[in-house]
């Protein structure tokens, strides 16, 4: 299993963001976190990510236990939110020059040279981030997260604020990268569409807690939707 | 050695930020020369003036030149931790294997560049200014910047784990927290002019010793091995506590998720 969590909880003194869960993630797989605003989505990938410390539970990320060893697994791993930025002064190609020395990257200038053809960024490596567009920004952060090859890659709204055909093609992206490297994906996302192209499991939260885990297609057969969305909205507004 | 390439990822960084802007860089240097010219004039007028100044020219424009390394290596540690406060960049950083000690051990780098680049153009332009080269202390003066970078890095580290802890709204105490130190550190004058009472204040600091040092050097009754071993020893003491004041709040902010939500 590529991530293990068991009984993962994170309280902020009475209010509980996260409430006992416990889920598994096969290796290669693609899963989304999908629940509306204040479902935990967020807290739980921060707290696979070892940013945040759960209040209790255990998580394990590629057999690594993430609360005592997680710089043996960082490295392994990556991940892009538009929630946090790069530092805005810097231009793209020094932004991935530091991330690149901060993953251990081998072959940097190679390296980024083919992640940013691939983005469709090489045109702006000289660009200070902070003078980006959301869109070019978050395929500056999509490029960050791919710098390491990751064996795990978290994203949280992975095409939040681009156009359909630049989303589009970061979908295709990121299938493709699955597709070559056998990646685990696990993100947290609001666009439907996307979910059902990408991930073979949706697992939903809603107040903290999976209140349903399986395929998109099965999840809308269960609820007697057409779509994912229509399930979403289920979800989210049976309180 | 993969500490090494993270610690200098880290500098990088920050070199990166300082060559994309010479304003930037200008700045560092700024407010060090301008103290320096201005108590070269004040050094010009005291030494017609008083018997004290006059046997020691370079004592004042000495202990501003070593006061700003002390500041500007606080500054050093706290503005570009600051940066990535501003960037919201932290949670990029600590999703990477980089660890807090590394990032410590960076700032401390960035921090000794920036105090180099904001002292050196002062201290050079005394020469033809004023006829003063604080090079002239020699060996004494290594020791001299070593202990004060090292209470400033240690300063710094304290600060930066409270505005962690606090939020950007704590900040300016990166600007007033070293003038809490200045009375007591006996920069331009000795500590016995300080009253009985606040004279063990003073030698609990370790600027306060290296000024003493300084003073004596200056004054030509030679290195004072006390002052620099109580420097070095103290120096140990608060940069054990603003390390550890920092990870300890390190920790807080992975509890209370800081790290993704740090930021203006």
């Amino acid at each position: 299993m590529a991530i293990q969590v068991a009984d993962l909880t994170k309280r902020f003194g009475k209010a509980v963001a996260v409430d006992g869960i416990s889920f598994s993630i096969a290796d290669g797989s693609a899963t989304a976190l999908l629940g509306p605003n204040g479902a935990g989505k967020t807290t739980t990938l921060a707290m696979l990510l070892g940013l945040m410390t759960p209040s209790s539970g255990s998580i394990r990320v590629l057999g690594t236990d993430m609360l005592r060893q997680r710089y043996q697994v960082l490295g392994r791993m990556n991940y892009a939110s538009p929630y946090i930025d790069l530092p805005q002064r810097l231009t793209v190609r020094e932004n991935l020059n530091v991330y690149g020395r901060l993953y251990g990257v081998k072959n940097l200038r190679t390296r980024i040279k083919t992640l940013t053809e691939e983005l469709d960024l090489d045109r702006f490596m000289e660009r200070p981030y902070r003078e980006m567009s959301a869109g070019q920004r978050t395929r500056v952060a999509l490029a960050k997260a791919l710098l390491n090859e990751p064996e795990v890659l978290l994203l949280d709204e992975p095409t939040a604020s681009l156009d359909p055909d630049t989303a589009d093609r970061i979908r295709g992206l990121l299938e493709a990268y699955r597709g070559r490297t056998g990646a685990t994906l696990l993100l947290a996302s609001h666009n439907m569409p996307e979910v059902e192209r990408l991930c073979d499991r949706v697992m939903m939260l809603r107040s903290g807690r999976i209140v349903d885990d399986g395929t998109p297609e099965d999840l809308a057969r269960r609820y007697g939707r057409r779509n994912l969305e229509e399930v979403f909205l289920d979800v989210a507004r049976r309180a | 050695m993969a500490s090494l390439i993270r610690i200098y990822a880290m500098v990088l960084r920050h070199i990166y930020l300082l060559r994309g802007s010479w304003p930037r860089v200008l700045e560092l240097a700024y407010w060090p020369v301008m103290q320096m010219i201005l108590w070269g004039f004040i050094t010009q007028f005291f030494m017609g003036h008083s018997e004290w100044v006059a046997q020691a020219a370079g004592l004042l424009l000495a202990a501003v030149l070593l006061w700003d390394v002390l500041f500007r290596a606080q500054l050093g540690v706290t503005l570009p931790f600051f940066e990535e406060l501003y960037s919201r960049n932290l949670g990029h950083l600590f999703v990477s294997p980089l660890r807090p000690w590394e990032l410590i051990v960076s700032l401390l780098g960035i921090s000794t560049v920036r105090t180099l680049i904001g002292v050196v153009p002062a201290a050079l332009l005394a020469i033809p200014l004023y006829h003063y080269s604080i090079f002239t202390l020699g060996l004494p003066l290594i020791a001299f910047f070593t202990q004060l970078l090292v209470t400033g890095w240690a300063l710094g580290l304290m600060v930066s784990g409270l505005v962690l802890r606090f939020g950007l709204g704590a900040q300016s105490l990166a600007w007033v927290a070293i003038f809490a130190l200045a009375p007591v550190s006996g920069i331009y004058y000795p500590i016995d002019t300080l009253p009985n009472w606040l004279q063990p204040v003073a030698l609990a600091l370790p600027s306060a010793h290296v000024f003493e040092g300084m003073r004596a050097v200056v004054l030509d009754e030679g290195f004072h091995a006390g002052h620099f071993f109580a420097a070095l020893a103290l120096n140990l003491v608060y940069m054990v506590l603003g390390a550890a004041l920092f990870m300890s709040v390190f920790g807080i902010a992975r509890r209370r998720g800081l790290l993704l939500h740090s930021g203006e």
